[in-house]
């Protein structure tokens, strides 16, 4: 099986899994509890804020453990809406987020919220002047993702934190696809408050962070007992914390190296595919991308269709098509950088990671080209005379 | 995606695909939400469906029923193929996804699009009572 989906999930490092295991064993205690097991898994929860805050560049007490990527990001935003509720009522964030922060802004809506979604580029890029615009005397939070999952596209972030710092608002971003694949600074970035989870760089499902600044008021998520400052109650998953940790700590390590040996896969396979396939369009922004992240539309034909022919061949990879979204349109992210429904129709997502090979490359190179004639073929829109 | 084995069979080696050079009737229908879009070629001797190609712009389930229609109606009389419906070609897949189901209405819808726009030449000038151009994207 070749794996090119690591945007969607990566696999567990081995190291994690070691690092988890003893929770589920011997060390299986609760760690509010007093005695010996407790006490090591409770110090097994401290390391891994310890590594987690190494990797963002915080200190360990401004990091609170969650369910994952999407609790992080329904967290940040309710509680900042609530907590500042008499303040303001308007939030902002863009067309491209994830539906872990749409969804959660329009729930909000439902409540007495309002939502300002900004535009992007044709790149994906949130344009800065029109954000600046946006902000009025009742806005309480900007949530504007890092890394987009779908196209790649990295965000102003910086610019987009010191424009907020201006305006006196709390700013929030999902770093859910960047957190471990690319060094990140809070501190630089002077965000307020930053979502990351541990699938996305092999570390374990089901668990996250959430990057809160010292001095930042939120709400809390969980009620109950008083773990994680009594902000987010509940027995801490402690496999799972282990495991995030152990990740980070991976992360910080080696994601230098990996990242320039990824990029030269993925810039071998952008220049193969545009050599081979005529009639091809690439999405996201040229240089301000995940260096993992290819993402293209095949013109004149759908993307479930290229994904099943992939499967055929054993390669697993993503599409926004309508198609496969489960919904009836196609990926909003590509509606948003502006391509019309028939060409986002035939989108495919390669996103690479630690297990990808030169040869994993060539296999895709080999087998897509095959695989878009043929859907070319028995499409009405494939001009056959070319 | 769980689809059956006989959708992703046909989905792999769809029969009756391509187009037909100087076609008795063709037919164009489209999902304008999630963009399918199914042509329909026919080549009508003696009332009887001699030939019949399809080109899909579509998922796996568009793609398969379109071949599915196609072998349904080759061979039979015009008045047979036009009973032809959903279900049944649905059926001789073993079924698709609940969420697949409207990529599924085109086969018959363009299968019967062909056929009205082959009765419309025929006629020449008296419009039929269902136009094809209806249907049409
Ligand atoms: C940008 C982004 N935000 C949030 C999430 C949700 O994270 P999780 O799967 O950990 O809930 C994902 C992952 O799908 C993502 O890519
Ligand atoms: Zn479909």
């Amino acid at each position: 099986m070749i794996y090119m989906d690591y945007n969607a999930t990566t696999p567990c490092d081995k190291r994690v899994l070691e690092a988890m295991l003893p929770y589920f064993g011997d060390e299986f205690g609760n760690p509010s509890s007093l005695y010996q097991s407790a006490r090591t898994a409770k110090k097994a929860v401290e390391k891994a804020r310890a590594d987690i805050a190494v990797l963002l560049g915080c200190a360990p007490e401004e990091i609170f453990f969650t369910s994952g990527g999407t609790e992080a990001d329904n967290w940040a935003i309710k509680g900042a809406a609530f907590q500042l509720k008499d303040k303001g009522r308007h939030i902002i964030t863009s067309r491209i987020e994830h539906h872990a922060v749409l969804n959660t802004c329009k729930s909000l809506e439902k409540v007495g919220y309002e939502v300002t979604y900004l535009p992007v580029d044709k790149y994906g890029v949130v344009d800065i002047e029109e954000l600046k615009n946006s902000v009025r005397k009742d806005t309480v939070l900007i949530t504007i993702m890092y890394a987009n999952n779908e196209i790649g596209t990295i965000q102003p972030v910086k610019e987009i934190a010191e424009t907020v710092k201006e305006k006196g608002v709390y700013f929030h971003t999902d770093a859910v696809q960047a957190a471990g694949k690319i060094p990140l600074s809070v501190k630089e970035l002077g965000a307020d408050m930053l979502s990351l989870s541990g699938h996305k760089f092999y570390g374990p499902k089901g668990v996250g962070a959430l990057y809160i600044k010292k001095g930042v008021k939120i709400a809390p998520f969980m009620y109950g007992g008083e773990q994680e400052k009594g902000k987010r109650a509940g027995t801490e998953n402690v496999p799972g914390i282990a495991g995030i940790g152990k990740a980070a700590e991976i992360a910080a390590k080696e994601m230098v190296e990996e990242e320039v040996r990824i990029k030269k896969l993925r810039d071998r396979l952008e220049a193969g595919i545009k050599d081979r396939i005529p009639e091809i369009v690439v999405n996201g922004h040229p240089e301000q991308r995940l260096y993992n992240t290819l993402n293209l539309c095949i013109k004149h034909i759908e993307g479930e269709g290229i994904l099943l022919h992939l499967d055929f061949e054993g390669i697993c990879a993503s599409s926004g098509s309508a198609c496969t979204s489960g919904s009836l349109e196609p990926s909003h992210v590509l509606l948003a950088i502006g391509l019309p429904h028939e060409i986002a129709h035939g989108s495919l997502r390669l996103s690479l990671g630690k297990h990808n090979t030169e040869q994993d490359v060539d296999r895709v190179l080999e087998v897509l080209p095959g695989i878009a004639s043929k859907l070319r073929e028995i499409s009405p829109f494939w001009n056959k005379g070319k | 995606m769980e689809y059956t084995d006989k959708v992703c069979e046909y989905f792999r080696n769809p029969k009756n695909m391509g187009r037909i050079e100087n076609p008795d009737g063709v037919g164009t229908v489209g999902n304008k939400v999630c963009g399918d879009v199914m042509k329909i070629y026919i080549k009508v001797n003696d009332d009887i469906i001699e030939d019949i190609k399809f080109e899909t712009f579509g998922c796996g389930a568009a793609i398969a029923t379109s071949s599915v229609v196609t072998e349904l109606a080759k061979g039979k009389k015009i008045e047979e193929a036009l009973k032809i419906s959903n279900k049944e070609v649905v059926d001789f897949l073993g079924g698709l996804p609940p969420i697949k189901k409207h990529c599924s209405l085109l086969a018959e819808d363009g299968l019967k699009a062909a056929i009205n726009d082959y009765r419309d030449k025929q006629k020449n000038s008296a419009p039929s009572p269902i136009k094809s151009e209806d249907k049409q994207l």
